[in-house]
């Protein structure tokens, strides 16, 4: 393991910030937000909660988006990508300048940082690869060589690619239909680009199939990831539950832990990517589940 | 004008009555990067069981107008984890602890009892009889008033005197009246309404059931009316019951509401999940609610909507204190504490 385990980071604050800007980005929006605090603890990996909908909204549960970028402009500005697919995505994408949005973050442990320069893959999936850039620059910050793998349905929806290979010493690029770089899915072209790239981690941010499979062939090469899950949260903030996934501890017990707190981001072998939508007949309080003899309930 | 906010928790003495609903603050650790826990009545704590446990399978959510179905199933670390690191660590925050537990039979109630009356600092039990996402309907105990009595008296035995044991009630039942007599008889202190209602939601897109658990329970503003009606019906027919109100509470305005149904204390739940500052600003609404309308004591407009309207009109100087005629303020408050049908 060439990271650095727990950056906890410091606590998340809720604030309410005038939105600076909103932009298209082919299929997607960008939104830029003035939130001071929020940019100022900002750790690449992190997630921002919106409340959506205005004051007596029937929405009530707010909306979790990596974080972008943040800039030092205006105090302090925070910077998300989301595409519009519900009610609260088409609301957020009808705000304007000087709107104002209540949000809370920076939520989630942030992508832990190797301890020595590495080769560092980034692999992202859709607007996944939006929590990617700010960890690329951290990751040169500190002499890492960097490498993109994006990947997505089609051109437009690939967020990122221009950035990706202006910036990355090598990007490349696949989309199911073929519409920009090579037809397919990320997971072909692993190998080849592992090799090439003489990966030592891959961090990823993408839909959970992505992940697991990524996770998959990594193994092959004894090559740990760090991956940002997406799951459906409800608070954003660790009191609700819903956000649960089966994880193996360095104690080899599972636990359901939440993603919005004890993730997003995970070591993508500790995640049991089969079991995620299950809870594992050995997790930690399954049904008929007993504690081992030395093991504390 | 500062608004005398106390409130009783049986003998106890809480300086506010607003608090977390049981499920929706965790053990309150995650809360306490917002705001300051001891500032409120009370933490109400996730209900914990005596093994750990995993819960339901994902999806567990879904976001519903003015309101969320939710299908946890009760996951939880267990007696030993809550005893060992959470309820230390909310005493240690100056916070005061209302645990709620969660059993499968009576027994495991009142072993849980009796565990955390062992532990010092625990300001009361919140007996939750009632949470939907149980494999087996006949485990939710709150539906029937025989079985919820069986794990009261149970609970009453094992708990330690001085700690008050409040029933949490469920909506889903034909008549929620007798569900709490049963209660009160068997030994509660006090009671908790409502838990969430029993519903589902399926996808037209995949044409299944959304949640894993196929039902969950639905909680949120949508459900406010069903508690009001609750805590009226129980008040009404036990006019010296402290009552924990709950139900799709997201404003001052609307913890007030409960209050004037008879409620003494105010539990915000899911009103957090959009808002986790909710409790913090919901107890400075509240005060501002009463306040302008010249209320000087919490304890005076309890229960008040159940006075007839004749009482009603002598609290004249209440409204015109609300039309900005302030000054009166303290007249209202004893006019209102006169017409008070609840024994002191």
């Amino acid at each position: 393991m060439t990271a650095e385990d727990g950056e906890t980071g410091v606590a998340p604050v809720q604030v309410r910030g005038t939105v600076l800007t909103v932009r298209r980005v082919d299929a997607y929006y960008a939104m830029t937000v003035v939130a001071p605090p929020v940019a100022e603890r900002f750790r690449p990996g992190q997630f921002i909660a919106i409340a959506v909908g205005g004051p007596h909204t029937a929405m009530l549960l707010r909306r979790a988006f990596s974080i972008y970028d943040v800039r030092p402009d205006h105090g302090g500005t925070v910077e998300f990508v989301f595409a519009e697919v519900g009610r609260g995505t088409q609301w957020l994408a009808r705000r304007r300048a000087r709107d104002m949005l209540d949000l809370a973050g920076p939520l989630g442990r942030p992508f832990p940082i190797p301890r020595d320069p590495a080769n560092c893959l980034l692999i992202g999936g859709g607007y996944g690869s939006a929590p990617l850039f700010s960890l690329a620059d951290r990751l040169r910050a500190r002499d890492c060589r960097v490498d993109f793998l994006l990947g997505a349905a089609s051109a437009d929806r690939v967020f990122g690619a221009l950035t990706a290979r202006r910036t990355g010493r090598t990007a490349v690029i696949t989309t199911d239909d073929g519409s920009l770089g090579a037809r397919g899915m990320v997971t072909d072209v692993l190998s080849q680009v592992i090799h090439d790239a003489r990966t030592d981690v891959i961090y990823a941010c993408g839909p959970m199939p992505m992940l697991a499979e990524v996770t998959a062939v990594a193994g092959k090469y004894d090559i740990p990831v760090l991956a940002a899950v997406e799951e459906v949260m409800a608070c954003g903030i660790g009191v609700c539950m819903t956000c649960v996934l089966p994880v193996r501890g360095s104690d080899g017990v599972t636990r359901m832990v939440r993603s919005c707190v004890d993730g997003p981001v995970f070591r993508g072998d500790q995640v049991r990517w089969d079991d995620v939508g299950t809870i594992p007949f050995d997790a930690l309080g399954a049904p008929g589940w007993k504690a081992r003899a030395g093991s504390a309930g | 004008m500062p608004v005398d906010l106390r409130t009783g928790l049986g003998h106890i003495e809480l300086p506010n009555p607003i608090l977390t609903a049981s499920g929706c603050a965790a053990s309150g650790r995650e809360l306490a990067q917002f705001f300051d826990i001891s500032k409120i009545g009370a933490v109400v704590t996730k209900s914990v069981m005596l093994a750990p446990r995993a819960g339901r399978p994902t999806p567990r959510m879904v976001e519903t107008d003015s309101g969320m179905l939710n299908s946890i199933g009760l996951q939880g670390p267990g007696i030993d984890a809550f005893l060992q690191r959470d309820l230390p660590w909310l005493l240690s925050r100056g916070a005061r602890a209302i645990v709620s537990i969660a059993g499968g039979s009576v027994d495991e109630y009142a072993e849980l009892a009796g565990r955390l009356s062992e532990a010092a600092g625990v300001t009361a039990i919140e007996v939750n009889i009632s949470c939907p996402n149980v494999a087996d309907r006949g485990q939710v105990f709150a539906c029937d008033p025989d079985a919820s009595a069986s794990v009261i008296e149970a609970v009453r035995g094992r708990a330690r005197y001085d700690i008050p044991v409040f029933a949490k009630l469920s909506p889903d039942v034909t008549d929620i009246v007798t569900v709490a007599r049963s209660c009160v008889a068997a030994g509660a202190d006090g009671l908790a309404m409502i838990n969430t209602l029993l519903g589902m939601a399926i996808d037209p897109d995949t044409m299944r059931p959304v949640l894993a658990g196929i039902t969950g329970g639905l909680s949120g503003p949508g459900i406010r009316p069903v508690a009001v009606r609750c805590i009226w019906q129980v008040r009404e027919a036990l006019p010296d019951i402290p009552i924990i109100g709950m139900g799709g509470v997201r404003t001052g305005r609307d913890a007030l509401e409960f209050i004037l149904a008879g409620a003494d204390m105010v539990s915000v739940g899911t009103a957090i999940f959009h808002d986790p500052l909710a409790c913090p600003r919901i107890l400075r609404e509240l005060e501002e609610e009463l306040a302008t309308r010249g209320v000087g004591r919490l304890r005076d407009v309890v229960g008040l909507a159940h006075e007839p309207v004749g009482a009603a009109r002598l609290r004249g100087s209440a409204h015109s204190a609300h039309s900005g005629q302030s000054g009166q303020g303290s007249h209202s408050g004893q006019n209102v504490r006169s017409a008070r049908y609840r024994k002191p």
